[in-house]
């Protein structure tokens, strides 16, 4: 059997004196593409901030190829790619500069140009138009072209078609489809329903604690 | 978004990643800022008017007689210079904090102390540095006598290093608060006092006819210190506000 490359074990996770989620037991191999699911606050961003290492309060363990990942950061780190809420684009920047740095950063893990990767998002002559005049869903796209770029292995998105059209949307699957055929494997939050047929379904709301009180009544 | 031929992920997926050169994403992140420094020409001037503001009321508030302007321009421009400085602050890591440029840069495979190392570096580029340089006319403007330029400038150039670096940690503390602004000003300001001292002491110092090695040399400590300790101390405050 191969080795996931992402374990969760017993992850409890709490913020403000309430409880997520416990109890996380996950293991995501490669060719996975997971979907958490649940309620708005129920914790799903909160979980994938625990995977992008920003974050780092929660008990139990998280397993990166078997060993703890906090012992393997930077490997882990190397091998991530995350698009969060926020775009984490520059808008006094060009799409262009925005994925300079992006490459800068990753130094030397480039997949394809950046020209063809933002013509790859649809967003052929925009290369040079400062990110401010770019409306919503082409931010998006301009953030989304890292997934063209990066040969990381695991991709963690947190509600990556927020303002992306239905073709995008499509594309997008596609993409995530073949990177999983390619060993790699995805984490995302969605309130879309997603077409692929492989994607595994994880709802946070079977590993929130009952009730507060009803482990304690019964001691 | 077309289809790619999956035969090409599979290799590229095969092979191990190097891990990224320190340089690279040091420089990429310094090419970076400066670019939209430059793009932000209007916000990069503020100190800078700020501080030709100042020194122009002094002389219609205090008085116009060069002696007395001549007393006070060491210490008038020293702190000047130090409000400038952490006026401008406040947004050496907001902007990337609420684009979410913050948290890819903390995930990036970098070692954080030389990408917080680089922002500030263009931090001082676009205040510190133009600082400096804006000092002689400034000198001018309160009457400086000749004797104080040159320890000015080289005071000057040694101080607002360490001050860009020391506000850093405040900024990076404060990164998360809303109004962060007031708070920056008391957590750094105990750390600057020192600088201020020996800056201005230097530059008088000089003006009197004393040697001013000292009190540089006191400056390059400080430079030097912050440079090794401040970048550690503001990329673990950054991880601390981030986490949050």
């Amino acid at each position: 059997m191969t080795q996931p490359l992402i374990e969760l074990q017993a992850l409890r996770c709490e913020r403000d004196e309430r409880v997520l989620f416990e109890n996380l037991d996950l293991k995501v191999m490669p060719g996975d593409v997971v979907q958490i699911e649940g309620p708005n606050g129920c914790g799903k961003t909160t979980l994938l901030r625990l995977l992008t290492t920003t974050s780092t309060d929660y008990e139990g363990q998280i397993l990166w190829c078997g060993a703890p990942l906090k012992d393997q950061r930077l490997d882990y780190l190397n091998k991530l790619l995350y698009v969060g809420h926020l775009p984490g684009v520059k808008k006094a920047l060009t799409p262009r500069e925005n994925l300079d740095w992006f490459c800068g950063v990753n130094q030397g893990h480039q997949r394809c140009t950046i020209e063809s990767a933002l013509e790859e998002v649809g967003l052929f002559g925009f290369e040079d138009v400062p990110c401010h005049h770019l409306s919503a869903g082409q931010l998006r796209r301009v953030a989304l072209a890292r997934l063209f770029l990066t040969p990381a292995r695991v991709w963690v998105l947190d509600e990556p078609f927020t303002a992306i059209d239905k073709q995008g949307v499509r594309n997008l699957e596609n993409l995530m489809a073949e990177h999983a055929a390619g060993g790699g494997c995805v984490l995302l939050t969605t309130h879309q329903d997603m077409s692929m047929s492989a994607v595994r379904k994880i709802n946070l709301e079977e590993f929130k604690p009952q009730s507060e009180w009803s482990a304690g009544d019964i001691v | 978004m077309s289809a790619r031929e999956p035969q090409e992920r599979v290799s590229l997926q095969a092979q191990p990643l190097a891990t990224p050169g320190i340089g690279a994403g040091f420089w990429a992140t310094l090419r970076r800022d400066v670019l939209i420094a430059f793009r932000h020409r209007g916000e990069m001037a503020n100190p800078i008017m700020f501080l030709l503001m100042v020194i122009t009321m002094v002389p219609l508030g205090i008085s116009p007689e060069s002696a007395v302007l001549a007393n006070l321009a060491p210490g008038m421009i020293w702190v000047v210079a130090l409000l400038a400085t952490l006026l401008s602050l406040d947004g050496l890591f907001r902007s990337d904090f609420e684009d979410g440029s913050l948290e890819q840069l903390l995930m990036s495979p970098q070692p954080l102390y030389f990408q917080v190392l680089a922002k500030v570096l263009v931090h001082w580029l676009v205040t510190g540095l133009p600082l400096t340089v804006m000092a002689p006319i400034l000198g001018v403007m309160l009457s400086l006598p000749s004797a104080g330029y040159g320890p000015l400038m080289a005071s000057l150039l040694l101080g607002t290093g360490c001050l860009s670096l020391i506000g850093a940690i405040g900024a990076a503390l404060t990164v998360a608060l809303r109004k962060g602004g007031i708070l920056i000003s008391l957590i750094i300001m105990p750390l600057y006092v020192p600088v201020l001292i020996f800056g201005a002491s230097a530059v008088t110092s000089a003006i009197d006819g004393f040697p001013m090695s000292g009190q540089l040399a006191v400056l390059g400590a400080f430079l030097a210190l912050s440079v090794i300790l401040a970048p550690l101390a503001a990329a673990g405050a950054l991880r601390i506000s981030v986490n949050g």
